[in-house]
């Protein structure tokens, strides 16, 4: 398991080395992708902060909630931070299993669950001006304890 | 006492800081070092209904009393993925 916050390039064959073993027959790799455009504004770039301590930590709190579901114990997730251009990886989620049922579920569910409880957040660069993009506010809410 | 308040993303931006060591009575809870921060910054109020407080890591609730050496960071709605 491997849950990190980098400032490279992210490679999503590595990452998949790291998950992939001899008892599992599927693997699914989510892959976020910078968009070039959004509600209709053409995006420049974008930039992307994180708590990166508390967001390794509720990274490692997703793979146990999918252990706890699933019995899966081979996820990885890494997030990219500082400027990110159109086109780039923003965000690799790997999930290992033997069949693939669980992989696909588990890691939608890893995917939905990160855009709402690990802290991190985007900028979007426009050619008019920039934007703290803010997403809905119940949804850190939800990980209280 | 001493703690360590973290900011980010817009709230950091309207604030102009980002990591502050701060000297605060014994007794403050989060949300009192929020009010204190809105006097500083008045410009944050848009954020106190929507802000998430972490206390070393764990989201709590408001009223959580904050102790020495804590780290508290107020977190604007997250963005993600």
């Amino acid at each position: 398991m491997k849950y990190e916050i980098v400032q490279d390039i992210l490679d999503a064959r590595k990452l998949t080395q790291v998950v992939a073993s001899e008892k599992d027959g599927a693997l699914v790799t989510f892959a976020g992708i910078v968009r070039g455009n959004n509600r209709g504004k053409k995006v420049l770039f974008l930039e992307y902060e994180a708590y990166p301590d508390m967001a390794v930590k509720m990274m490692r709190r997703i793979g146990d909630e999918i252990e706890k579901t699933w019995g899966l114990t081979s996820v990885a997730m890494q997030h990219r931070v500082g400027r990110l251009n159109v086109g780039e990886t923003s965000i690799l989620i790997v999930v290992s299993a033997p069949h693939r049922d669980d992989a696909f579920a588990a890691c939608q569910y890893a995917i939905n669950r990160f855009k709402r409880i690990v802290p991190i957040w985007k900028k979007e660069i426009f050619e008019d001006g920039e934007l703290w993009v803010e997403g809905p506010v119940e949804a850190l809410e939800a990980a209280k304890e | 006492m001493k703690i360590h308040l973290k900011l980010f993303a817009g709230v950091r931006e309207l604030a102009g800081q980002d990591d502050v060591e701060l000297d605060v009575d014994e007794g403050t809870t989060a949300g009192g070092l929020w009010e204190r921060l809105l006097t500083d910054h008045p410009k944050l109020s848009g954020y106190t209904e929507i802000i998430q407080v972490a206390v070393n890591q764990d989201l709590v609730d408001r009223g959580v009393k904050l102790k020495p050496d804590d780290e508290v960071a107020f977190l604007p709605p997250v963005s993600g993925g």
